[in-house]
């Protein structure tokens, strides 16, 4: 099981930045497509909002994936004084 | 002894009473506003805007949910540090006021943008204060709740969101129906609002007389109280990564499996299929009704078996099921199809015509109401724009709206929509247990809080936003939204099932 960890670490590790990239591709297309300049607006103000709020959870995923590679949760806590 | 067990069992029924009912007017609160979001979208945004004065709406009534997580770290972190009971009384009285206000304020035809401005700043506010108690409502009936029955008592906090829900749309129907349909899009949808400031001040006189949780009282006489709960939290790595595992391993797939079933389901049969205003309300009514009790069954299972397989078959389950769920709402509410085979009658047509406002031409609007075999009717309405000029193409468009259904679809939709909230009684009923079993008395408030706050109102409140956006795209289909919350609950349900163990730390003493 902490091999797997090891790995999937590797995998959020990287499953971050695509995200965030996957959300500005939708983004920039999105509001290309708007035909015009209140449907432009409308548009990037809600892409805008999506990616502001992604990017530090995606960020926490990349953190969560760096510390499951470094073993930090091949052992979790049994009781708070473990913490 | 007996004696002795009795008025502790007493004391927990009413601590959690009076923690449940102002919680659960918090949760009221928070879902009128969405559950009211076309009508809003109507009273705050241009005559004209159409579907972007829906996702308008809905994009501020997910800013209530993307403040949350901020939420519970300001109140979070006061939790901590001047203890539950104040904190959740000031939350409460941030809520109702914020919520009171927004019943208050003119309509874009008398202020213009001030009328979204001023709204969505109070709904930042509800917002804050949500994020600030359910965290505390939660650790104060943990830190009450013996050994091996937590997963019990704090399931009864579990069924606050849901109960609120249910006291959000059973106040909104009911108002709806005693003012009218007309009077009620015009001025009545603020009652729900207004109402809630007699709902907060019942539960601040009873919050009032509670007593500080005993684990903080006694943390608090002994000097251990967290000096600084917020860099204990997150920049001590031993918790930041608790915080992180509750994130992506349980919350997050929660926050998405509870709105999809209670608040999505809701919006695509109303906006997708076309129901009856009513109908898509009592349909989640019922739904409720027979779902909630399993919010207890499901705590007090995790009690036995483990917090984390309750939780994670329901994310599963959730993920397998979505898809064809919603296909069978659009295929049963298909009635430009039946119409073909079963028209049993056509009413007379309504007609009405209108002057554009600011324009020479106007607006022939003709409905009909078809009745089908099965007893299914609704509202067929086509528009026309008339103009002076006997060149201009005719542009006529043709709409259903107030689909009822048949019996038996009826009962059957009720059904999968009851499905949907097991799941959430599954995925919800035990999480406030695995939360507060998962960090120390300290920063239990704060750390608890955040991972919860962003789960639910950031991956879980955005749902509405999100699937409705998504299924607007060009190519798109209406089942195309479902992508998000089922892609979200499938990787929790990973990151779950391969970093979380099924047995948390049972002392919240420590």
């Amino acid at each position: 099981m902490n091999a797997l960890k090891k790995i999937l670490g590797i995998v959020w590790v990287v499953l971050g930045p695509v995200i965030i990239l996957f959300l500005i591709a939708q983004a920039m297309d999105k509001i290309s497509l708007a035909t015009t300049s209140i449907d432009r607006m409308n548009t990037s103000l809600q892409w805008g909002i999506i990616i502001l709020i992604f990017i530090p959870i995606c960020a926490g995923l990349m953190i969560f994936g760096l510390y499951s590679f470094k073993g930090e949760y091949d052992q979790l806590p049994g009781s708070s004084d473990d913490l | 002894m007996s004696s002795n067990k009795n008025s502790e069992t007493q004391s927990i029924t009413q601590v959690i009473a009076a923690s449940s009912l102002g919680t659960l007017i918090e949760w009221y609160d928070f879902y009128i506003f969405g559950s009211l979001a076309v009508i809003i979208g109507h009273q705050l945004f241009p005559s004209d805007a159409g579907a972007s004065a829906l996702i308008n709406t809905l994009a501020i009534f997910a800013a209530g949910f993307i403040v949350r997580p901020f939420g519970a770290i300001v109140f979070g972190r006061l939790g901590d540090l001047v203890g539950r009971k104040y904190t959740f009384l000031l939350t409460l009285v941030l809520m109702g006021g914020s919520t009171f206000l927004i019943g208050l304020i003119p309509s874009y035809s008398s202020i213009g943008y001030a009328a979204p401005i001023l709204v969505l700043i109070l709904r930042l506010v509800q917002g804050l204060a949500l994020g600030g108690e359910y965290g505390g409502a939660a650790t104060y009936v943990a830190e009450h709740a013996p050994v091996g029955r937590r997963g019990f008592f704090t399931s009864w906090i579990q069924t606050t969101a849901t109960g609120g829900l249910f006291l959000s749309l059973g106040i909104i129907v009911l108002t709806k129906n005693i003012l009218g349909a007309e009077n009620f899009a015009d001025w009545g949808w603020r009652i729900p609002f207004l109402v809630s400031i007699l709902l907060v001040g019942v539960s601040i006189y009873i919050r009032l007389k509670m007593h500080e949780s005993p684990v903080f009282t006694k943390l608090k006489s002994e000097g251990k109280v967290s000096a600084n709960p917020l860099k204990e939290s997150f920049q001590k790595k031993a918790n930041f990564k608790m915080v992180l595992l509750a994130l992506f391993g349980a919350t997050m797939g929660q926050g998405v499996v509870w709105y999809t079933g209670q608040f999505y389901a809701q919006s695509f049969l109303e906006n997708t299929c076309k129901l009856d205003f009513n109908e898509s309300r009592y349909i989640l009514l019922w739904a409720i009704v027979l779902a909630t009790p399993f919010f207890v069954v499901f705590g007090a299972w995790s009690d036995k078996i483990g917090r984390k397989w309750i939780m994670l078959v329901g994310m599963l389950l959730g993920v397998l099921t979505y898809r064809p769920i919603y296909q069978y709402f659009i295929d049963a509410t298909n009635v430009k199809e039946f119409e073909k085979t079963s028209l049993k009658m056509t009413s007379e047509p309504v007609v009405t015509k209108t002057l554009i406002e600011g324009k020479k031409d106007s607006l022939l609007t003709v409905s009909t109401t078809k009745t089908l075999n099965d007893g299914m009717t609704f509202r067929e309405i086509s528009t026309t724009v008339i103009t002076d000029d006997v060149l201009a193409p005719v542009e006529k468009k043709t709409a259903i709206a107030d689909v009822t259904l048949s019996g038996n679809t009826y009962v059957m939709i009720i059904f999968l929509v009851f499905f949907q909230i097991l799941l959430v009684t599954m995925v919800y009923g035990p999480i406030a247990a695995f939360l507060v079993e998962l960090f120390p008395t300290q920063i239990r408030y704060t750390s608890m809080s955040l991972p919860y706050h962003i789960g639910n109102g950031v991956f879980g409140g955005l749902v509405p936003f999100i699937a409705t956006l998504v299924a607007s795209f060009p190519g798109s289909t209406p089942l195309s939204g479902l992508w998000y919350p089922i892609g979200i609950a499938a990787l929790s349900f990973v990151i779950g099932a391969v970093y979380i163990n099924n047995k948390g730390d049972e002392n919240v003493m420590d």
